[in-house]
């Protein structure tokens, strides 16, 4: 079959992008706090304030003329990510993971010269890949340290963690692998492996590509199934506290683990894709129910980490149709 | 309630806009379809006189307009003559007027007229004196009685009756009683009123008709004679000939009672004579027409009351709304991805001015030869806003050579390539080649001719006539577009390409339950 039906989609309680729209993000998400996460330096300063890891800032371009500046804020690492403040999508990202006096290297062991990546930061600057086109800021961070745990599961980048937490509960996790095809970016458009995580371990359920099935990472032939996240509760809940810090009731956190600092923050979304429901086989409507039918919400983000974790977790989210009901007959929905 | 709010102001839009187009279809009679014809009908009444050299005066009895005979034209021509339109208590009359003439004369009155569907009841007629006894003297007296007695055995009601007493006049059979009454010799005018007196002397009112039948392409036409008999409280009116009852079709009743056609003061051998010609017309401009003459709000505070060159620009203005439905309903319902939102709406504005193939080539050539241009000026380093002016510079160069070279080979069509919006497709090729650096060829591909699908979609709902016509003459049908819009706003069911999208989890579920 090429088409699913709407009937039974619905009855898996897969969440669609009209949907997600409508009753997530419009009715969660006040607008006002849009700039919190779409300027990725002030989500930076706020979780730096709430005491939450971040990667270090190394410095930030914001007008053109700086931009001759760049070789003295650069020289000093050898490591190092360029990133547009208010891009989207992992748009603009520029990693260089060492560099001699005359070229910068890519992952991918690509060279790039200096005035390449003066090029890259005044279009940046200038809005190529912000939205609508708006002047943006650059900012330059340090790189994330591959953890060894991934090491057999990522090619020429980072993968990252993405959870969704609604209401402050983190309801569905995916780890997001790079892959030759993905050009070493946690991107599920361009080819990475969207891995479905189990709430309640951390291990990894089912993956997927470009939306099939896969069993083994497509480059390192590794078996994906035998995949734990580690540091798993830790990651809950430094997710679980973006709602405090955000004010978002529905966010998508990107998280990353790195070898030194353990787990960190790179990113906040206000409005997270809908593809961690195919790489989880499971519908986003049942726990969004779950969530929605709590009178008050737990002011302790671990103590929520904690509910999700026991709530979510693969053996006790067995009965699918009764949630599904809960949800048709939520008067608000 | 938020919800209730929305499906009310959805009613009260729908109710809004189909009630103003139901008014327009049924009270002003607007078609709903822009081939909805109806014959215009040319009447010339032509007066011919000889004057005697004294003052002269013609009063000439005229037609009046009622609920399904609109009249859209009159001329009254007579060289020379002073002319005032004079209302009677009997009907209107055209009056011609002159100090001195002599010899020949002719005056005219041209009319176009043209009959609506609108089926008005008539109105309650007064109810008319008792008719006067009329005097016969004593032989035809008793022919009369004889044939009214004669008419009345055979019927049971006035209606009847009068069929009855016209078709005995009419009859062939020998008939002495009616040979008194009636001879050969006898005019039309005289037998309409034998009727009449006939009709009296059994206490029944009636009144002559003179009326015109319209049939294309007639000259010299003169009054037919009809009998018009007030039975229960309305005029009913009868052929004088064959009896049948009703207004035969394609009828013009010119003139009611026994006042005379035709009067001529100071002049002899009076003669009129009509003829007809039936023209085919869009009954759309008859009723925008009629309704401006009459000063119908609706219309008088419509966009009918621009002058014609804002009206053309409305009429595509007015286009766009549909457009935005079909953006509206390919993005929310299907789930296709465009590159901005309301780009395939002006793509779809330059299809209609390029017309379909044309356009799409030109768009092809354009945003493709852009996009090699683009590519090498990435090669550039130049500041992002210098570089899309480039690009709306080389646009310019593009459209200019293509214009140049089709007309040197004789393709005219190439040359609307102007009606493309060179802002737009120079945004186009910035935001195509950003995405295929970044995202690859694939979404180049998608984007580009998803756009472009729907661009060709809203061009084809754009250009049916049937749908210009509509949004153009009703122009209310907005709100019930709007209306519609909002409550696909509130659509939170699944894209069709969602349910591609996630086509692999309903397997993977069905087979996990096995």
């Amino acid at each position: 079959m090429f088409l699913a039906s709407a009937k039974k989609l619905r009855s898996f309680g897969i969440i669609g992008m009209n949907q997600r729209n409508f009753g997530l993000i419009s009715r969660y998400n006040p607008r006002h706090l849009y700039p919190l996460v779409d300027d990725k330096l002030k989500t930076k300063l706020l979780a730096q304030e709430a005491g939450i890891t971040v990667p270090k800032l190394l410095g930030t371009v914001q007008y053109q003329h700086d931009v001759k500046l760049l070789q003295e804020i650069l020289h000093s690492y050898d490591q190092f990510v360029i990133k547009p403040v208010k891009g989207s999508g992992g748009k603009g990202i520029l990693v260089i993971t060492r560099h001699d006096y005359n070229f910068y290297f890519k992952p991918s062991g690509d060279a790039i010269q200096l005035i390449d990546i003066k090029r890259h930061v005044s279009n940046i600057l200038s809005g190529l890949h912000s939205l609508g086109g708006k002047p943006d800021t650059v900012m330059i961070e340090s790189l994330i340290q591959l953890d060894p745990v991934f090491s057999d599961y990522s090619y020429e980048g980072i993968p990252d963690i993405r959870i969704i937490v609604f209401r402050g509960y983190p309801i569905m996790a995916m780890l997001r692998l790079t892959t030759h095809a993905s050009d070493g970016k946690a991107n599920l458009h361009q080819g990475a492996v969207g891995v479905g995580i189990d709430m309640g371990t951390g291990n990894a359920l089912y993956a997927v590509q470009y939306g099939e099935s896969v069993s083994h990472h497509p480059d390192t032939r590794k078996a994906l199934s035998d995949l734990v996240i580690p540091h798993w509760d830790k990651l809950l809940q430094l997710a679980a506290a973006c709602y405090e810090m955000t004010g978002l009731g529905y966010l998508g956190a990107d998280l990353v683990l790195d070898r030194d600092q353990g787990p960190m923050i790179i990113e906040l979304n206000a409005r997270p894709g809908l593809s961690i429901q195919v790489a989880n086989y499971a519908g986003l409507a049942p726990r969004v129910a779950i969530i929605e039918a709590i009178k008050t919400i737990e002011p302790d983000p671990q103590l929520r980490a904690a509910f999700s974790k026991k709530q979510f977790s693969v053996d006790s989210n067995i009965h699918p149709p009764r949630l599904l009901r809960t949800r048709r007959e939520d008067p608000r929905a | 309630m938020p919800k209730l709010r929305l499906y009310t102001l959805v009613i009260l839009l729908m109710g809004l806009g189909i009630g103003l187009i139901l008014y327009k279809h049924f009270a002003l009679g607007f078609p709903l379809s822009p081939d909805d014809k109806k014959s215009v009908w040319t009447i010339e009444a032509k007066i011919d006189f000889i004057a005697r050299g004294d003052p002269i005066i013609v009063s000439f009895a005229l037609p009046s307009e009622t609920s399904n005979i609109v009249f859209i034209e009159e001329d009254f021509a007579s060289p020379d003559y002073g002319f005032s339109e004079l209302a009677s208590p009997t009907g209107r009359r055209a009056q011609w007027s002159k100090r001195i003439a002599s010899g020949p004369q002719t005056a005219y009155y041209r009319l176009s007229l043209y009959e609506t569907d609108q089926i008005n009841p008539l109105p309650v007629a007064d109810l008319p004196p008792e008719p006067e006894k009329p005097e016969f003297d004593e032989v035809h007296k008793t022919a009369a009685t004889t044939i009214l007695d004669q008419a009345r055995s055979k019927s049971a009601n006035t209606e009847i009756f009068t069929r009855e007493l016209i078709s005995i006049l009419n009859s062939n059979a020998p008939n002495q009683n009616r040979s008194l009454l009636l001879n050969e010799q006898s005019n039309e005018d005289y037998k309409t009123y034998l009727i009449i007196n006939l009709l009296a002397l059994e206490g029944i009112s009636a009144r002559i008709v003179r009326g015109l039948y319209l049939e294309d392409g007639r000259r010299r036409q003169s009054l037919a004679n009809f009998v018009e008999v007030y039975i229960g409280n309305e005029w009913l009116l009868f052929n004088q000939n064959t009896g049948e009852s009703g207004k035969p079709r394609n009828f013009l009743i010119w003139q009611r009672g026994d006042q005379s056609l035709l009067d001529v003061v100071g002049g002899k051998n009076s003669q009129i004579s009509f003829s007809i010609i039936r023209n085919v017309h869009s009954t759309r401009n008859l009723v925008v027409r009629d309704s401006i003459n009459r000063q119908a709000g609706i219309i008088d505070f419509s966009i009918y009351s621009l002058p014609i060159e804002q009206q053309n620009a409305f009429k595509m203005i007015l286009l766009l709304p549909i457009g935005a439905l079909i953006v509206v309903i390919m993005r929310l319902l299907i789930g296709i991805r465009t590159s901005g939102t309301f780009m395939p709406i002006l793509i779809a504005l330059a299809l209609i001015q390029t017309t379909l193939l044309t356009g799409i080539i030109i768009f092809l050539i354009v945003v493709g030869t852009g996009l090699l241009i683009r590519a090498y000026l990435s090669r550039l380093h130049l500041l992002f806003v210098a570089r899309i002016s480039a690009v709306i510079i080389v646009v310019i160069a593009i459209m200019a050579s293509i214009s140049i070279i089709s007309n040197k080979l004789g393709l005219s069509q190439a040359m609307t390539v102007t009606f493309f919006p060179m802002i737009i497709l120079s945004w186009t090729i910035e935001r195509m080649s950003v995405l295929w650096e970044e995202d690859g060829p694939r979404e180049v591909f998608i984007q580009g001719s998803g756009s472009l699908l729907t661009a060709v979609i809203a061009y084809l709902f754009m250009t049916n006539r049937t749908i210009e016509y509509l949004t153009f003459n009703f122009p209310e049908l907005m709100l019930v577009n709007l209306a519609l819009i909002l409550i696909l706003g509130q659509y939170t069911g699944y894209r069709l390409s969602e349910l591609y999208r996630f086509h692999s989890l309903e397997r993977r579920n069905v087979s996990g339950k096995r």
